[in-house]
Parts: C-alpha cells; structure tokens; sequence
C-alpha cells in the first residue's frame, strides 16, 4: 500500500527526544520520529515496549519527562487530553474504553462535544440552538453510524455489544470529533479475519476520504504492512527502527528483537 | 397491547429524540398529570397531602438533585442535607433581609446559594474520587450542622436556634393550606424535572455520563473534568438547595439545624439507589418508597393487630433499609426505575411475547 | 504549659482510640478494597452483643470469658454473613457499589443489633480501672492529670497495632491478604481461595470492632452513639491512607489532639464546638494536597 499517488503533506507531528519514567522505572527513552499529514503511521514493538505510553505521551495523559512535542507548528512539553482533544487528536484505546452505561448513539455524540456551544439555560429548556445544535449533530453522527454500518445497533447500550462491534463504535466517537491526527491503539487486538478486514478498509476509507492522519499500533504483522506508510519500531522504550514496510522487514535489529538473537 | 412503537416511524432526528418518542408514553404522562394536577387534589385528604404527597414531591425534587450527581455523573455526595439545610437558611435570610423580594425568587436565591457551595465543595472532586470525595462531602455536612446552630447570624438571633416561618404569600395568592402548598410543591417539580431531563438528554448530560463511565476516555474527547464535575454539582445543589428551601417553608413550617442532619443526607442518598442511579423516573420512585415504608411499617402492625414499640418499629425500619439497599444493589443496580422499565418492555409485548 | 501537655495528651489518649476503629477501616480496605462504613456499626453490634451477654452469664463461672467467645463466635457468623449476601454478590461491582452496600449493612445492623439486645444505655465494667491519675509529676510542675482507662486503652490499641503489623508482614495468611488486596484475580489464579480470605479479614475487622467497642463503652457506656465514633475515623482514614496500618495510628493521633487544641484554644474565638468538624475540615484541606494521605500509595491510571 504504497500508492505513489498519496500526497504526504508537510510534517504534522514532530516528537523529540521524548523520555518518560514512572518511578524507576524507564517507559520511554529518547524517542524522536515524524508524521507527515494524511501518512498511516504503525508503532510496532513486543509486549511492553512503550507504544501505549507513547500514544499517551502525543495526547496529553502522560506528561513526559524530557523531550518535546510539536504539532502543527506548536511546540508542547505538557498539555492536558483535552487540550489535546481541541487541536483535532483523537485516540481508541487498547482496553476498549467506551462509556459501558450509554447507547452507541449517545456514545459518538460525546465525541461531538467540542464541536457543540449552546449555552446552558438553552440546554435546561432544550429550546432553539440547543435543539438545533442537537438535530444538527445527529445528522453528522448518523453519517459516521452509515459509514461505519452499525446502523442497526444505534440505540443499543454499548456494555451490550460483542467486542468487535464495540471496537468499531470507539473508532466512530473517535471520528466524531474530526480528528486531524487519530490515534489507534491495537484497533484489532481480538479480532478473527474477517473483522480485521472491516476494520482495515474503515482505517484506509478514514485515511483517503477525510484526509486524516494515522498513527497506530498493532500486532498483527500482516495488518501493519499492508496498512502503513510507515513503521516505528520500539523495544524497551527506545526506539530502533523507522522506515516504510519493506525497511523494517530488512532490519537486522527488528528482526533480532522479535525472533531473539541468533548466535 | 396498546403499547407499541410499531407503525411509529419517525421521520426526523426530532422526532426521534423527543423525551417520549412512543405515543402512548405522551398518554401515560398525560395521565400522571392528570392524576396529580386534577384527581389527587379531589380525592385526597387534609393528612394525606401533608403526610404523604407533599413531603414525596419535594423529596423526589431532592432525589433528582442528587441523582443528577450521583447516577449520571457518578460523584457520589453524602452532603444533601447540608445543601438542603443551605437553600433553607439562605432562603430564609434573603426573606427576612429584603422583605420586598418574592418568596419564589427566595426558593431559587436559595436554590443558587446552595449551587455556590456546592461549587465549592466540589472542587475536591477535581482531585479526588470514590469515597474520599464522599468524605469530603461529609465534611460539608458537619460544617453546615455546625455553622446553623452555632452562627446565630444565619438563624436571626433566635433565642431557640429553631426558625418558625409564616405560610408564604405569593401575587397575593397564600399557601396556607395543604392544597395549595401541594399545588406548588408539584408545580416546582414538574418543572424542575423537565429542565433535568432537558439537561441529561443534551450535552451535558452526556458529559456527566462519559465521566461516570470512563472520565480518562471523557477527557481525551475532549470534555474538561472541571467542567463536568462541576456543573454536575452546581445543578444538583441548586435543585437540593430548592427542595431544602420548599421542604423548610412549605413542608415544615418550623424548624431547627437537627432537620438537615446527615440522617436526611442518607436518606436521599437511599432514594437515588433504590429509586434507580441515574434515572430521572428513579428519584420520584426512591422518593415516595422511601417516604411511605416508615408510614406503612407503622400503620402494620396495627392493621394486623400485633403490638410492637414504636422503638422496635424504628429499628425494624434501619433493618428493612438496609437490607433492601443491599438488595437493589447486588440485584438490580438500576432499582426501581429499571423495573418500571421492564414492566413497559413486557407491555410492549404484551400479549403476543413472541 | 502543663495545661497544653494534658490537653494534648487527652487528645492524642482519644485519638488512640480514633485509630482503632480506623484500624478496622484499614484491614477491610487493605484485603477487599473495600470501604467499610459499618465498621461504626460493628463496634455497636460487637459491644451491645458482649455487654447484653455479660448481663445474661452473669451468674455462670466465667461470665467475661463466655461472653467474649460468644460474641466473637457472633462476629465470625456476622463476617461469613457479610461475606455470603453482600460480597459475594457484588463481586467485581465498582468499589463505590460496595461502599454504598456497606452503607445498608450499616443500618441493617444498627436496626438489628437493637431489635435483639435493646437500645438503653448499658454501663460496661470489665474490671478496667478508673480514677485519674497524675503523671511527668518530675518534668511538669503538679503533674499531669490522665484517665487510668485513658492508658489502659493506649496499652490495648497498641499491642494490637503491633499484632496485627506483624501478622500481615510476617505471616503466611497475612502475605496472601496483601496479594488479594493487589488483585483480586491474580491471587485467585494463584489459588488464593478469596471467599476465605474475606471471611477472615472481616472477621479481624470484627474482633478490631469489639476491642473498641469494649473499651468506648467502658468510657461511655454502650449506646446508640457508638455507632458514629465510625464517623469520626473517616478523616483519620483520609489522613492516613487507607492502606495503612501506620497511618491509621499517626492519623489517629494527629486528629485526636489536633481537635482538643483547636476546641481548647481556637473554639472560644467561634462559638465552640468545633471538635464536630475541625476533623473532617483538616483531612479535607489534606486531600487537596497529599490525596493518597500521608502513608498512603500513589497510583497510576493505565488507558
């Protein structure tokens, strides 16, 4: 999947030298690499390498001990998630984290939060702009409920669902927010094949039709080369390969960190 | 057989997000209207309005208020006493301060005064989660407890610490007798429970919901925890701090700091759990279970002709609520409400379940 | 100064006492991340049973030793109880279900307590000395003043702080609660059995209830009021820790002097009786700065 065609756009995210430790214990050492616009990005690396904390590191959960972040031209050593939230980067998580107590519907319209303003007294009375924020609302959710097809579940609560459905309804409340820069934690960890190729074609479809830029992380090799321009290798916080599919398939260090090193 | 959705298609997202989005639910609000508003003030008794209906109404205010907070944005408050006992006092003063004002607009500063300390106390939350905020609320209880009985300011110089009120007159319009103040109680709730509704079924309300569910997640999308946790407090407290300004003007008549002790705190706290974490039906059914079990627990033992101490009466009472609190929460988390919801599932079947 | 050292010692003699029923807060949290706000109602439950049973044997051989054996056999029934209706049931429910469900054992077991043994004031007197005594009679000019009972309590609470140290560090059982604590599937799968485990620390949490229970009545004798003495432990829980045993002991101390100061000497400037909240406002002020309390773990939020 490397169309010559795709236009990568100037560098969107820029992490620098990025350290984070909890305690003793070192997550992430030293981490630099780059995202251009409208590029899929694949963060690979074993169990514990820090690929999860680095994606929380890029939104704001944790704040890194040295380093910095820039995105979008700002530079950042700390921000809040949800200030991270309102300059367009969206995040799934690896634990499915979607509000159990809540309906699909109600699920992708929290990820239209940000983009909402009605006053509170409009809200208290659910008169005029409140009313019509809300209608206007639904309708962009109902296209992303389309486009994902799980139209037939919108009211069901989410704590209801298999995992694969639900997997799909936290990549929908992702979308909601029109996110520039989306963050996909494992979007296929427990998925048999035919789910993976679902969630494979909303990821390209995401990518090619709203222009948004991807980073992911995933086990599953096959997924990752097919999906990704690029490939970000860690182990044990630090970082040891970065370059497209057919580079880190060649890479003599990748290769030793995942099969173990031959003597 | 008469409830059904089907042949209900709706053809606009408006539509489809009314409270009511089935026909026949707009009939059975129009129906409990109808009772409230026109049968009950014909039918009830002089005690049963004071006994029964008027301290359901403004509980259920109470319990709403609470379970805004508690149900929907999973902060939980041992503190509604302390709210209540903070729209009372302030209604009171702002009353007796400028006599010129409305008694209504009394309620509501009351009502406000309650959301400013709510806002306050809230802030713990911020930082805190689970039962160190509920400690932290019951830190509020004390304080308030403390504050109206030793703070003579706050009770006028009342040699007794016990204030007495006067029915309230409104537009001329005084609420001195039971059916009046029933009017009114119910007025406040009905409105009082659409602005509720209108609240969690927007934007807030969800913001409240996605930080009960998962507040980590809530906050990546984008919704402030500050905002959330605390508008969730500002509302809650302002409809706790009405219902304690109702409960003292209208349902008590006199009172002293013992009326809000921390006893009421866990009383409203019972209703939302049995009543049904958030739901807005949840907190009327908490309330009137909870204010009719002692009243039925002590008409008991006289209907069937066995003498018990009223003692022993009360104790059975603690018993009872603590035994059904266990209950709704190992067995049906979403308490009485959800009932009531399956009642109206199986209705929708009903009589052809397959 | 003589004054301010037995204000202070009164204080830190009631504080004592404060971190004993925190002490039952504390294992209940360390081995279920429970909260258990019946532990208040436990010391009732545990006192009202022993002191209406000392009544009833009054007349056998050894009343003090049956009654005790009865009422703990009581309060193992009660942790097999608590243990079968209210856990069990509500395994794997978010911790704040729990405290809520521990909140109706509370007033079940308020109302019950009652309903079996009565609701008068009984006087408890298991040969605890009384009278006052002074006491640094060398360092401070006339001594100062303190209750026997006062000190007998702090020997108690403080053989069993040690004790119950010991037992979670040292031995076997105790290693396991601390595992269970952790996580409560992990040491399932390590064959933990949790059921037993819970029957046991409640069961701990009991007899930590009766020791207090017997040495507040002695004090006061057994009443309803007992039952609130478990509100006055929440902030030293706050302050402490929930998680430790140490921190139930300092906080405790901190709370029950730091409230005779500020009654003794802030009260008089507003109104007095501060004593009724100046706990919960300290521990609150607390939280906004050391939420974990002073022993207390920091921990972190996975996504």
């Amino acid at each position: 999947m490397n169309d010559t065609d795709r236009k990568l756009g100037p560098t969107i995210l820029k992490v620098e030298s990025i350290s984070l430790a909890f305690g003793g214990v070192k997550a992430l050492t030293n981490i630099s690499f780059e995202v251009k616009q409208h590029e899929i990005l694949a963060i690979i690396g074993p169990n514990g390498a820090g690929k999860s904390s680095m994606l929380n590191v890029i939104n704001g959960v944790y704040h890194p001990n040295a380093g910095s972040i820039t995105y979008k031209g700002n530079v950042r050593q700390q921000m809040k998630p949800y200030e991270a939230a309102s300059q367009g980067i969206a995040r799934t998580f690896q634990n499915i984290a979607l509000f159990k107590g809540m309906s699909v519907l109600d699920n992708i319209m929290t990820g239209r939060t940000l983009k909402m303003n009605a006053g509170f007294l409009a809200q208290c009375l659910h008169i005029g702009p409140a009313r019509n924020e809300e209608i206007e609302h639904r309708k962009k959710v109902e296209e992303i409920i389309d486009f994902l097809q799980i139209q037939s579940i919108r009211k069901t609560p989410v704590g209801r669902l298999p995992y694969g459905l639900q997997k799909r309804v936290e990549l929908g409340r992702a979308l909601a927010a029109e996110p520039e820069l989306l963050l996909l934690d494992e979007p296929m960890a427990g998925m048999n094949i035919e789910e993976k190729e679902d969630m494979s074609r909303f990821i390209l479809d995401v990518n090619d039709e709203f222009g948004t830029t991807i980073v992911l992380i995933e086990h599953d090799m096959g997924v990752v080369m097919d999906l990704s321009d690029r490939i970000v290798v860690l182990d044990y916080g630090k970082k040891i390969g970065d370059g497209t599919p057919t580079e880190i398939r060649n890479n003599k260090e990748v290769i030793d960190a995942y099969l173990g090193v031959s003597d | 057989m008469f409830y059904r959705e089907a042949g209900q298609f709706k053809t606009s997202y408006k539509a489809d997000q009314a409270v009511f989005p089935i026909f026949q639910d707009k009939i059975f609000v129009a129906i409990w209207l109808f009772i409230g508003f026109v049968v009950v003030p014909m039918l009830a008794s002089e005690y049963m309005f004071r006994a029964i209906f008027i301290p359901v109404i403004i509980m259920a205010l109470a319990a709403i208020g609470l379970n805004l907070l508690v149900g929907y944005c999973g902060q939980v408050s041992l503190g509604s006493g302390a709210f209540m006992a903070v729209g009372a006092y302030a209604a009171y003063n702002f009353m007796i301060r400028v006599p010129e004002l409305n008694p209504l607009i009394c309620f509501l500063l009351g009502g406000l005064s309650a959301t400013v300390v709510g806002v306050i106390f809230g802030i713990p939350s911020l930082r805190i989660k689970g039962f160190y905020l509920a400690v932290a609320t019951l830190a509020l209880q004390f304080f308030t407890d403390w504050t109206f009985s030793r703070i003579d300011w706050f009770t006028n110089y009342t040699p007794s610490g016990s204030i007495a009120v006067q029915p309230i007159e409104v537009l001329g319009v005084v609420f001195d007798s039971p059916i009046r103040k029933y009017f009114l109680c119910l007025v406040f709730l009905v409105i009082f429970t659409i602005i509720g509704k209108n609240i969690v079924r927007g934007r807030i309300g969800r913001a409240w919901m996605a930080t009960r569910d998962m507040d980590v997640a809530a906050e990546i999308i984008g919704i402030r925890p500050v905002y959330a946790k605390l508008s969730a407090f500002a509302v809650s407290s302002f409809f706790i701090g009405v219902a304690g300004a109702l409960w003292a003007f209208v349902h008590l008549g006199s009172w002293e700091p013992l009326a809000f002790d921390i006893n009421l705190s866990f009383s409203i706290l019972f209703m939302v759990i049995i009543g049904g974490l958030g739901s807005i039906v949840g907190g009327m059914l908490g309330a009137a279970f909870i204010t009719l079990l002692p009243l039925f627990l002590n008409q008991l033992p006289v209907w069937l002709g066995i003498n018990i101490s009223t003692a022993m009466i009360s104790h059975l009472e603690f018993m009872i609520f603590g035994a059904l609190i266990i209950f709704f929460l190992a067995v049906e988390p979403l308490g009485l409400a959800r009932i009531w919801q399956i009642t109206k599932e199986k209705l929708r079947l009903w009589p052809f379940p397959h | 100064m003589g004054f301010f050292v037995e204000v202070l010692i009164s204080g830190l003699m009631a504080g004592v006492l404060y971190s004993l029923v925190a002490l039952g807060f504390v294992l209940i949290f360390k081995a279920s991340g429970v909260f258990n706000f019946a532990q208040g109602a436990m010391v009732l439950f545990a006192a009202l049973t022993f002191v209406r049973l000392l009544d009833i044997l009054k007349d056998t051989f050894a009343p003090i030793t049956l009654a005790l054996i009865i009422t703990i056999a009581m309060m193992i029934m009660l942790a097999i109880a608590i243990e079968r209706l209210v856990l069990r049931p509500l395994v794997n429910q978010p911790g704040i279900s729990l405290f809520m469900a521990t909140l109706g054992v509370a007033y079940f077991l308020d109302g019950f307590g009652q309903t079996l043994w009565g609701s008068d004031i009984y006087t408890l007197d298991i040969g605890i000395p009384k009278g006052s005594i002074f006491i640094f009679e060398s360092i401070f000019e006339g001594g100062v003043l303190v209750a026997k009972e006062d000190l007998v309590a702090t020997v108690i609470a403080g053989v069993l702080v040690v004790t119950l140290a010991i037992f979670f560090q040292k031995t076997r059982i105790g290693r396991a609660l601390r595992a269970v604590a952790d996580d409560h599937q992990a040491a399932q799968s390590i064959g933990i059995p949790l059921n037993y485990i819970w029957v046991i620390v409640w069961t701990v949490a009991g007899l930590v209830a009766l020791v207090a229970g017997v040495i507040w009545g002695s004090k006061l004798g057994v009443q309803f009021s007992l039952s609130l003495i478990a509100l006055k432990a929440l902030p030293v829980l706050i302050l402490g820790g929930f998680e430790s045993v140490l921190g139930a002991v300092i906080g405790g101390l901190i709370i029950g002097s730091g409230e005779k100061l500020a009654e003794i000497y802030l009260g008089p400037y507003v109104g007095g009786g501060i004593e009724y909240w100046f706990a919960y406002m300290l521990a609150l002020g607390f939280l906004m700065f050391r939420p974990q309390g002073l022993f207390g773990e920091v921990h972190i939020d996975r996504v």
